[in-house]
């Protein structure tokens, strides 16, 4: 026995690392938005392989760049973006259950592909939750902070349940090819030119820099308007394809809020939202519209 | 809306708030959130929800929530107000009322709130008639404080928290419209219905 508390401490965190679980759902309609992981199966997948529920807390990093020393030995899990992964200076494969022994650290560094990484811990982070959610939601500002360097992130007790018995897991972490998603047209198709679903599956987008847990910006064409009388504010989804006036519409992901006042022209199934979450500034997206079974 | 919610959009005369509570009254295993807005309904399911049997049951709740209407939420809350916001010279313009006129307009009406968005406890509160309907600023400011009492379109609201808005401002309130320490945390929930009260008027 050390005595220490079991805890990540942040050395670096990278561009953007947040605390996420699957996020605050059923607080909506009190303009709460659910937030939580924006690759919500990669979360899942991380927290899976080191045997915690899959709504624990892990750190969603952005871009990699994230460090972290452990208090006391620990077992990890990186999912998501891949990035090269350190544990003592080692090198340690990601989509696996990793020990990194007390006192030595973590380092992500920049996955070659995809956007967002998570590492999960188990006994997962037991950061203070927020109406039931340890999510940080940067839209509304609920839940904690983005990490600092020397955040000292809590872990809890080990789950009952064993670390699985598999040496990688089967994911495929994002690639840089072009992103193809499908999306069920509406509910607002109507507030747009009859071309405008040909131009939505014919473009292909690119996600722009400006885009972050809020929704990615899609640059490539514009999605003319024929109504231009203001929407009535309506509930969003993560996945909607909002339309601004500028014509160039926006894909909401995890931090969307509750309500919004532009027209949504279609809405990714909630299968594809995660790859959709991976784009990295500059990469392609492809759009084909589906039916709802 | 995608495969795993549904927009209801609501007939004029429905309001969105006692159809939402009632769709979470109805208690259906599939729907995880219930999301009023200004004319609409936003049901959210699990995944794998059958979505063409759910708008059936939403579409018969809706005929009977028509025919019958819906309970109305009871709750009369008295905002206290201080009536100094920085555009109260300017909605007396765009009203063509007095700025007395305009402050005894807003206590003199009871409000209900519409819904919920823009931020955490931010309502949208509907009033009974349309003497204070302006258009939002054409500038939106880069901060307005938190408990600023505020009018855009035909909605009224104060902002939980400071942010930037948009809003015309009309004065401020002590009252937290939002705690997280609170249970429910939001004060202006969708239903409740609100009476502004001019506090250097009656003090």
């Amino acid at each position: 026995m050390t005595g220490r508390t079991p805890a990540l401490e942040v050395l670096t965190p990278g561009p953007l690392s947040t605390v996420q679980d699957l996020g605050r759902p059923g607080w909506a309609a009190l303009g709460v938005g659910r937030s939580g992981a924006a690759d919500r199966g990669a979360l899942r997948l991380a927290n899976r392989l080191v045997g915690n529920p899959e709504d624990a807390a892990a750190v969603e990093t952005t871009l990699g760049g994230l460090g972290v020393l452990a208090s006391v030995d620990l077992v990890v899990a990186v999912t998501g973006a891949a990035p090269p992964l350190r544990v003592g200076g080692r090198p340690r494969n990601t989509h696996a259950a990793v020990l990194v022994p007390a006192g030595e650290r973590v380092e992500l560094g920049t996955p070659a592909t995809g956007l967002r990484s998570y590492l999960a811990v188990r006994g997962g982070l037991q950061v203070e939750p927020v109406l039931g959610s340890r999510s940080a939601d940067l839209l509304s500002g609920l839940g904690p902070s983005p990490l600092r360097p020397g955040d000292r992130l809590p872990v809890g007790p080990p789950p009952a349940a064993p670390i699985p018995v598999v040496d990688v897991a089967a994911a495929t972490a994002p690639t840089g090819d072009d992103v193809v998603v499908r999306a069920v047209a509406g509910p607002r198709a109507d507030w747009f030119a009859a071309t405008a679903l040909g131009v939505l599956t014919t473009t292909r987008w690119r996600a722009s820099g400006d885009s972050d847990r809020v929704g990615v910006r899609l640059e490539g064409g514009r999605l003319d308007r024929t109504r231009t009388d203001e929407l009535p504010s309506e509930g969003m989804v993560p996945g909607a394809l909002q339309v601004p006036p500028s014509g160039e519409p926006v894909l909401l992901l995890a931090d969307a809020p509750s309500t919004g006042g532009y027209p949504v022209v279609a809405v990714l199934l909630a299968a594809d939202v995660d790859r959709a979450a991976q784009l990295r500034p500059g990469q392609g997206l492809r759009i084909r519209l589906t039916e709802v079974s | 809306m995608g495969d795993e919610a549904l927009l209801v959009d609501l007939d004029e005369g429905v309001s969105p708030a006692a159809f939402g509570a009632a769709i979470q009254a109805a208690g259906w295993a599939s729907v995880v959130e219930v999301v009023p807005a200004a004319a609409t309904v936003l049901v959210r399911t699990a995944p794998g929800a059958d979505l063409p049997a759910l708008t059936r049951l939403v579409t018969e709740h809706a005929a009977h929530v028509q025919e019958h209407g819906a309970a109305t939420e009871e709750e009369l809350l008295d905002v206290p107000v201080i009536y100094d916001g920085e555009d109260l010279a300017e909605v007396a313009e765009l009203t063509g009322l007095s700025v007395g006129d305009v402050v005894a307009v807003h206590t003199g009406q009871v409000w209900t709130v519409a819904f919920c968005g823009f931020a955490p406890g931010f309502g949208y509160l509907r009033g009974e008639d349309d003497r204070l309907h302006v258009p939002r600023r054409s500038t939106p400011r880069t901060r307005v404080p938190a408990g600023a009492v505020a009018l855009a379109g035909e909605f009224t609201g104060v902002y939980p928290r400071p942010s930037p808005g948009g809003w015309q401002l009309l004065g401020r309130t002590d009252l937290p419209v939002w705690d997280l320490a609170r249970q429910p945390p939001a004060l202006l929930r969708p239903g409740v219905r609100v009476r502004f009260v001019d506090v250097l008027q009656t003090s």
